[in-house]
């Protein structure tokens, strides 16, 4: 039977490899043309634990990581027995026959790795058998997994060629094996390469190159989970002239430092999870209230408090719409999809400085790390945008009233003319403390106004007139978006609304939200988040929520949507 | 209120130290800017909260560029403004309870970083915005309005502690003489690294100290001030020591030492880091 997608997860112990297989596996394909995308958990901890990757493969663009599993390899009897209950109608697991044994009968068949991998005179080749045996199992061209090897494994040295001839051969071996299983998934579909040019990337690579496109210049952050490879990202590429990135010694550090950096002039960008961002509560209002072009990127994962600091979960929204006391709505940006990390990240660098405030970007645990093969973003589409500044006799001063009616003044940098305090109590047009209400109430005023210059987020609307409209947020897009597709071709009459910008949202997308009937919110968190805040607007939304950390299925969605729409429409 | 903004409402108290440090800050400002031919907007005043962060807003004639933030977090803001622009001279401006107590935590970290920001530190002994709470450097067994019953907290030692974790110059002085504090700060501002200059700077509403630090002998009160004698010698560690095992409050320059700030060790790394086109890096993506 010919398929066109395939799921399949290594399952086992941390530190046994599994990402590696799954990069593997994942590239392999990416390089024969299809579209790919891994997805990983593995416990808070160093080495061991239950931990599993995944990569889905499939002839079309990935939009998640599906609804369960069609080959599991599960490296031990507890990823068996955890793991086997994702493994879809048909699906097959291949276990780790040097571990444990599983009675006779089952969808499964045992493999030794290691043995077979020790017979191709190169012991850490087990990865490849156990690939060779999935490459059977699904039909995958051995051509392509050999130009994978050979390319991987050309480095140069003595002993390339050696190295290359066992993983093959250790891919024949497992080749051999599922042979004599008799099993099969079924035969993926030939690939249908795109006519651009791809680059594999993660979510936070992906958004630290972004802004990197739009000129960001300082960094400053905090080691934590999943927010830390942006650190790592920026401490190995941010450099050159005119540019700082460090490591500095708190989440509280971190927010300052960039209120200074941007102050001076710089674009500077933070990037923390929850418990980081909770410290930083305070230094957000500080940009807000001194209007101070920053950018601060949340990765979320679970919450609150350390909650589960390597799962999934959609649950800051609250406090990134509203991190601080008094009245703040920070502008935020909801990337959904890996080029959307991408273009989040160039796009909230422009906003900071068009807006001379601090901008908000939600990212999430499944997609900070996931890796997929995207088009190459072209760089020269990328804008650059700058603050504007004040030279020598200009007449307005930095926290003048402003009504939208005239292009924003400008900010004044340090060294240059304009002179003024960036003051986080409320302040006069110099930026001197006042109590006056005349000045608390123009400054309220402005600083709401200036959002208005927020535009040019992504945004998607389909079958708006339907009763029952679908809009998800973040990195529920993808399982989504499946389940969306999935209820058109079975007929039913719904509609799909995207945002990447949740504040502001653009009008047209509010256009759609005014006069929608039914607006159904699926998103990974226990208040409904973005459903409470769009009804706070007075939009009819409700939302269909989970909080097991990890992602939607597709499967599920279209269940839980069906019920709804049965529910009907209330007046 | 100030006198380049009627409008401004905030004054301190009657004889308030402030004053004294205010006229200083401004004197050196002015002067750096003199000796290194720079304006006056090359300067950048980053206050905490507390009546001393109210400093930034009263410097009168040619206006620095000024940050008043949030409390206790003015080290790693001024850290901010100086490694976004290292050619600004960054000055902190703090009360003891900003600098010591909620901003604590910062000190360590821009000690090992030796960050060239100089502070200036009013400590008052006590919280005076809010009416007169025990501070980090109250006395011990000191009433306040938060400690009716005595202070039961040993008071930090700031000289000590700056000392202890590598600050890379060190005065101590009082608000009653602001020209020789002036020629202080400026000599902080000129030091490359961290500096802080601990200016004794009494609330005469809440914890009035002028007698206790000068001395009083008509009263029979010996001043806790002291002239540094004249062969110290400030860079020497020994020296530094010596004198802080002193009672008493030291009236000059305690300690400086010569070394690499953070931008110039960050230079030294930067000259080793390959330079790469935005393209460049993202071809390090693409898909063989």
């Amino acid at each position: 039977m010919n398929k066109h997608d395939f799921v399949i997860r290594f399952a086992g112990e941390g530190g046994q490899g599994l990402v590696t297989s799954a990069d593997a596996l994942a590239r392999a394909a990416a390089q024969a043309g299809y579209f790919v995308q891994t997805h990983s958990t593995f416990p808070s901890q160093i080495m061991g634990g239950p931990a599993s990757s995944q990569v889905r493969i499939s002839t079309t663009p990935v939009l998640c990581s599906g609804d369960g599993v069609d080959v599991l390899v599960a490296l031990n009897q507890y990823a068996y027995d955890h793991h086997n209950e994702d493994l879809l109608p048909g699906g097959v697991t291949i276990y780790n026959a040097e571990e444990y044994d599983l009675p006779e009968g089952g969808s499964y068949f045992g493999i030794k790795a290691d043995e077979l991998a020790k017979s191709t005179g190169n012991a850490r080749a087990a990865n490849m058998v156990t690939i060779g045996a999935v490459a059977k199992l699904i039909d995958f061209k051995l051509e392509e997994i050999d130009a994978f090897i050979t390319q991987r494994f050309t480095r140069g040295r003595d002993g390339d060629a050696e190295i290359i001839e066992a993983n093959i051969k250790a891919v024949r071996l497992g080749v051999d094996v599922a042979s004599t299983s008799g099993f099969s998934v079924g035969q993926l579909e030939a690939p249908n390469p795109p006519d651009y040019q791809q680059i594999v990337i993660t979510g936070n690579a992906a958004l630290s190159m972004g802004a990197v496109a739009a000129g960001l210049d300082f960094y400053a952050g905090y080691p934590i989970s999943p927010a830390t490879t942006v650190l790592v990202w920026m401490e190995n590429n941010l450099w050159g002239e005119g540019r700082f990135v460090h490591q500095v010694s708190s989440e509280i550090e971190a927010i300052n430092a960039i209120i200074g950096a941007g102050f001076a002039g710089k674009k500077a960008m933070t990037a923390t999870a929850g418990p980081g961002y909770s410290l930083m509560s305070e230094g957000l209002g500080l940009a807000w209230m001194a209007e101070i072009p920053l950018v601060v990127t949340n990765v979320q994962r679970g919450g609150p408090a350390t909650g589960l600091p390597t799962k999934s979960e959609q649950s800051d929204l609250f406090s990134c719409m509203h991190p601080a006391h008094g009245d703040i709505k920070m502008p935020v940006l909801a990337p959904g999809t890996i080029e959307e990390c991408f273009f989040a990240g160039a796009l909230a660098t422009n906003w900071a400085e068009r807006y001379q405030g601090p901008v908000i970007i939600v990212s999430e645990f499944g997609l900070a790390e996931r890796g997929e093969n995207i088009r190459r973003p072209d760089l020269t589409a990328i804008s650059n945008e700058s603050r504007a500044t004040v030279s020598e006799g200009d007449s307005g001063k930095r926290y003048d009233s402003w009504d939208g009616s005239t292009p924003l003044g400008g900010m004044p940098t340090p060294g240059g003319a304009g002179a003024y305090v960036a003051n986080g109590s409320e302040h006069d047009e110099i930026g001197d403390t006042t109590h006056l209400p005349r000045h608390h109430v123009r400054l309220m005023e402005r600083r709401f106004k200036k959002l208005d210059l927020l535009n040019g987020a992504h945004y998607e609307i389909e079958n708006a007139d339907a009763d029952v409209i679908i809009m998800p947020w973040g990195s529920s897009k993808g399982p989504a978006r499946e389940a969306y597709d999935r209820l058109c071709d079975q007929g039913e009459n719904v509609g799909w609304l995207y945002s990447v910008a949740l504040n502001p949202l653009p009008e047209e997308v509010k256009d759609i939200l005014k006069s929608a009937k039914k607006i159904i919110v699926p998103e990974l968190n226990y208040l409904g988040q973005w459903s409470s805040l769009l009804r706070m607007e007075g939009y009819k939304a409700e939302s269909i929520t989970q909080y097991t950390g990890l992602p939607f299925r597709p499967v599920d969605l279209v269940t839980r949507i069906i019920e709804r729409i049965g529910a009907g429409v209330t007046a | 209120m100030s006198k380049r903004n009627p409008e401004y409402d905030f004054a301190w108290c009657p004889g308030c130290g402030d004053f004294g440090v205010r006229r200083a800050l401004q004197v050196a400002l002015e002067g750096y800017s003199v000796e290194h031919e720079e304006p006056q907007a090359n300067n950048v005043v980053v206050a905490g909260i507390g009546c001393s962060g109210n400093m930034v807003h009263l410097v009168e004639g040619d206006q620095p560029f000024g940050i008043h933030g949030i409390h206790g977090r003015s080290l790693p803001i001024a850290f901010g403004v100086k490694q976004g622009n290292p050619k600004l001279n960054t000055v902190v401006v703090a009360g003891d309870g900003d600098f010591l107590s909620i901003g604590g935590e910062h000190l360590g970290p821009a000690a090992n970083r030796n960050i060239d920001v100089t502070a200036v530190v009013m400590d008052n002994g006590v919280y005076g915005l809010t009416k007169g709470q025990s501070s980090p450097t109250s006395e011990f067994g000191a009433v306040t309005t938060s400690t009716p019953l005595g202070k039961i907290e040993t008071p930090v030692s700031p000289l000590k502690l700056y000392m202890s974790i590598g600050v890379t110059y060190i005065a101590s002085y009082y608000s009653s003489k602001p020209r020789v504090l002036a020629k202080m700060i400026q000599e902080a501002m000129n030091h490359k690294g961290f500096s802080i200059v601990h200016v004794q700077s009494p609330c005469t509403t809440y914890n009035d100290t002028y007698d206790i630090l000068k001395g009083k002998p008509q009263e029979g009160i010996k001043g806790l001030a002291f002239e540094i004698p004249e062969d110290h010698d400030p860079t020497s560690v020994e020296d530094a020591n010596d004198l802080l095992s002193r009672p008493g409050v030291p009236l000059g320059v305690i300690f400086k030492k010569e070394g690499q700030t953070l931008q110039d060790r960050y230079e030294g790394l930067m000259a080793r880091a390959p330079k790469r086109t935005n393209d460049e890096l993202l071809d390090s993506y693409l898909l063989q």
